[in-house]
């Protein structure tokens, strides 16, 4: 049984009230850090810690809140970004429809350590009920007087606000999320200025996933480091997985990193296996813009050793071999699903969202969305294969931001370990509109270290 | 502000105010090595970063930090830094990924180039002369949009469009009202002005000088002739208008004054932005005092039998990289 720290009492009856989130040790963190921790204490903690960003990049948060600038005179920033739109991504949805007050401790927290006495939570705009709970919780939370002026009698204020936005997508890349925050339209901005120098209205700014805030929780609870025992390597502390897909037990699970994925896909502890029995033909491992991996190199390395749930080890073998853990979004895929079509459909997904201000993206997506549709339809030919590798080509890595990117390495993750499907799809025309490929050798165990795989970059 | 740093370029050392981005650097250099720029301009805040052709290599970050960059970074948006190395004619990647960006240009361009009138001095138009396949691998519909119409001075044909947001900063800058701007997300973002209104004000007019492609044109000149078959004469004239100098460029067929623009310097941006009376009003010679013909490049189609033969600038002739790549460069500029 893997220790929980965030969704330790996410069964107790009524968690999401304030009384009842206190009687299970609620708010000892804001108790802890601004009675007895100076702010840079709490920032020693986090970077002791090793806590890294659970939006998808993964970069260390103490140090992200170490590069924050501190002029004088000029407000800082918490943004909380909450605009979780990742297809297969809905942990914090979760945590903030069932713990919201664990939000709110870790926001508090961190602005302290922040010296931010203006906070923003920007919820995505479809998340309305999400919405309406948090701002139940603040407004709780603000009668207990943990929020307001002079929080229990420390002298620190803080104002906690929620934002609705208008459910785009890009909004969830933390310079078009100030954007957007700051009332206009949220196109990325150019870095740099990052926002820790530049952010919201000009102010030093830091932008951090919900679940990374959360996680700040128990880091002051216990201690940075007893939190850095926790994990393998680099990779340490507990993480929100949303499993879905063709599991028998789809839903959100608290892992410790360096769970082997064999173990989370089979055991009955969490997904408990492919579900009507089928077997695993792919999965994506943290989220739709990650490169897709085929079932053998998704539960081993290339070199045969098992594959953990951890930052380090999903990447293992860069994107030749390997995949991200990215925001935890996991998907599974049985012998019945199509690639092509999923992949179309996650192509589909980025044209329909990109901002449009830089041309690669906001060209090429459509571009790209067109030949998988024309070659998922039946009408594709080989070239269109290489057409499709190309066009990838000259978007990943020429954008603004990083959604170019993320249209692109599903795309050319999934040219290159399924590209016997998408040929067969090209062969077969007709087969291919009534029938599926299959799991053809996607499943095939890895014994030894293959042959050098051609990095097709 | 005073100190220098010294920043290589393609080979090429220059030592540039610390502040400058690339591809002002680059531009203090000239020739070959200065990367094409269809969203930047330098009049304009905040303009770059979107059209990613100006990208380059920077294979050394600075001397305190040689790593050279992970990606390829877009010029105008990145500052330089002592000692740092760019590539751009000479790196290969780069002309790749730039004829990659060309193409995706290109994709939604409806390419009526024969019946648009920036044709002859459209910057796209240059961009896929030099860098773009001679066949287009897109093969379904081009998008197009619904034409709205934004006054009786200006013609808006959004199919062109290519969305480098120069007209959105020109009317924030440069005029005292904006009225259009960006509508939608994605491949279906458009110049629009929302409510049907008129783009209406004293240097609305400037949109059309500072559109890199056939999106934004002078209704008044539209359909009247093709650029290349009018001839170019620098006037000016004593403007009312507080901002506006009156110094223009007379675009005449003939005895007929055509078309009247602002003055454009070397790398096609507008020197002096001019006023709606000067563009639109003031189309007889008896108007203006003009000075002298026009200097046009002679690269460009303005000017064509005019070719030039192939001499190195000075400061390359000892460097056999930048000279192949310049003669690659001038073999594009030249072929037919």
């Amino acid at each position: 049984m893997g220790r929980k720290l965030l969704l330790e009492h996410i069964n107790v009856p009524g968690i999401n009230t304030l009384a009842v989130y206190r009687e299970k040790g609620g708010y000892r963190a804001v108790e802890k850090a601004l009675k007895t921790l100076t702010p840079e204490e709490i920032v020693e903690e986090v970077k002791k810690s090793g806590l890294r960003g659970r939006g998808g990049a993964g970069f260390p948060t103490g140090m992200k809140w170490s590069f924050l600038a501190k002029p004088e005179g000029v407000p800082r920033y918490l943004v909380c970004n909450a605009d979780e739109s990742e297809p297969g991504t809905f942990k914090d949805r979760y945590l903030m429809t069932h713990i919201p007050h664990a939000l709110i401790e870790g926001m508090i927290v961190s602005s302290f350590a922040l010296g931010a006495n203006t906070s923003y939570i920007y919820v995505r705009g479809e998340m309305m009920p999400q919405i309406r709970i948090l701002e139940r919780a603040i407004e709780e939370a603000k009668a207990a007087g943990l929020l307001g002026k002079n929080i229990l009698g420390s002298g620190y204020d803080l104002e906690l606000y929620v934002q609705p936005g208008g459910g785009a997508y890009i909004c969830g890349e933390e310079t078009a999320l100030l954007e957007s925050l700051e009332g206009k339209r949220g196109n990325p901005r150019i870095k740099p200025p990052f926002p820790a120098i530049a952010g919201l209205y000009g102010c030093p700014t830091v932008v951090n996933n919900v679940e990374s805030i959360a996680a700040v929780v128990p880091i002051i609870n216990d201690g940075g480091d007893e939190y850095a025992k926790i994990g393998i390597g680099r990779s340490t502390g507990t993480k929100l997985i949303s499993a879905s897909g063709n599991l028998v037990k789809p839903g959100v699970y608290e892992i410790e990193l360096g769970l082997p994925v064999e173990e989370f896909i089979y055991s009955d502890e969490y997904c408990g296996g492919i579900a009507n029995g089928k077997r695993l033909k792919a999965t994506v491992a943290g989220g739709s813009s990650v490169p897709v991996l085929p079932a053998n190199l998704t539960l081993k390395l290339a070199n045969g050793d098992p594959r953990l749930m951890s930052y380090e080890s999903l990447s293992e073998g860069g994107f030749a071999t390997g995949t991200m853990l990215g925001s935890g979004g996991f998907i599974a895929f049985d012998e019945d699903q199509c690639i092509v079509r999923n992949t179309w459909n996650f192509s589909r997904f980025y044209h329909h969202e990109s901002c449009g201000q830089c041309s690669p993206c906001r060209e090429g997506t459509g571009w790209m969305e067109k030949i998988l549709h024309k070659i998922e339809h039946g009408h594709g030919t080989m070239e269109d294969i290489d057409l499709l590798w190309d066009v990838q080509r000259k978007i990943e890595g020429n954008t603004i931001c990083p959604l170019g990117d993320a249209a692109a390495w599903p795309v050319a993750s999934a040219i290159r370990h399924f590209r016997d499907e998408f040929e067969w799809h090209v062969k077969e025309p007709m087969k291919s509109q009534s029938t599926n490929y299959g799991l053809a050798n996607y499943a095939n165990p890895i014994e030894k270290a293959p042959e050098e795989v051609k990095s097709q970059n | 502000m005073s100190d220098l740093v010294k920043v290589t370029i393609d080979g090429i050392t220059v030592e540039v105010e610390n502040g400058t981005t690339i591809l002002n650097a680059a531009r203090q250099i000239g020739g070959d090595i200065v990367p094409p720029a269809m969203c930047y301009y330098s009049k304009l805040k905040g303009s770059g970063g979107k059209c990613r052709t100006c990208i380059v290599k920077v294979s050394k970050g600075s001397e305190k930090d040689p790593r050279p960059m992970p990606k390829l970074v877009a010029s105008c948006r990145t500052t330089v830094m002592d000692g740092m190395e760019v590539l751009n004619i000479t790196s290969p990647e780069v002309l790749e990924a730039r004829a990659g960006v060309v193409e995706i240009l290109l994709i939604n361009h409806p390419l009526d180039c024969p019946v648009c009138d920036q044709a002859g001095e459209c910057d796209l138009q240059n961009l896929g002369y030099e860098h773009g396949l001679q066949k287009t691998r897109y093969e379904f519909e081009r998008r197009t949009f619904d034409r709205i119409d934004i006054g009786d001075k200006i013609q808006l044909h959004m199919n062109r469009c290519i969305l480098c947001y120069r007209c959105v900063f020109t009317a924030d800058q440069i005029t005292n009202k904006r009225v259009h701007g960006i509508l939608n997300r994605g491949d279906h973002s458009e110049i629009s002005t929302y409510i049907q209104t008129a783009v209406d004000n004293d240097f609305s007019g400037n949109v059309i000088d500072v559109c890199p492609v056939g999106a934004l044109t002078d209704k008044t000149f539209r359909f009247k002739n093709r650029v290349w078959f009018t001839k170019p004469v620098d006037a000016h004239r004593n403007c009312s208008h507080e901002n506006c100098k009156g110094e223009v460029t007379l675009w005449y067929k003939g005895d007929d004054v055509l078309r009247v623009t602002a003055r454009k310097d070397q790398f096609g941006e507008v020197e002096d932005f001019i006023c709606n009376e000067c563009r639109f009003d003031k189309k007889k010679t008896s108007d203006w005092t003009l000075e002298h013909p026009t200097h046009i490049s002679e690269t460009s189609v303005i000017a064509s039998n005019h070719y030039e033969t192939f001499k190195p600038l000075p400061v390359i002739k000892e460097n056999l990289a930048l000279q192949e790549a310049n003669q690659r460069e001038l073999e594009k500029t030249f072929k037919i």
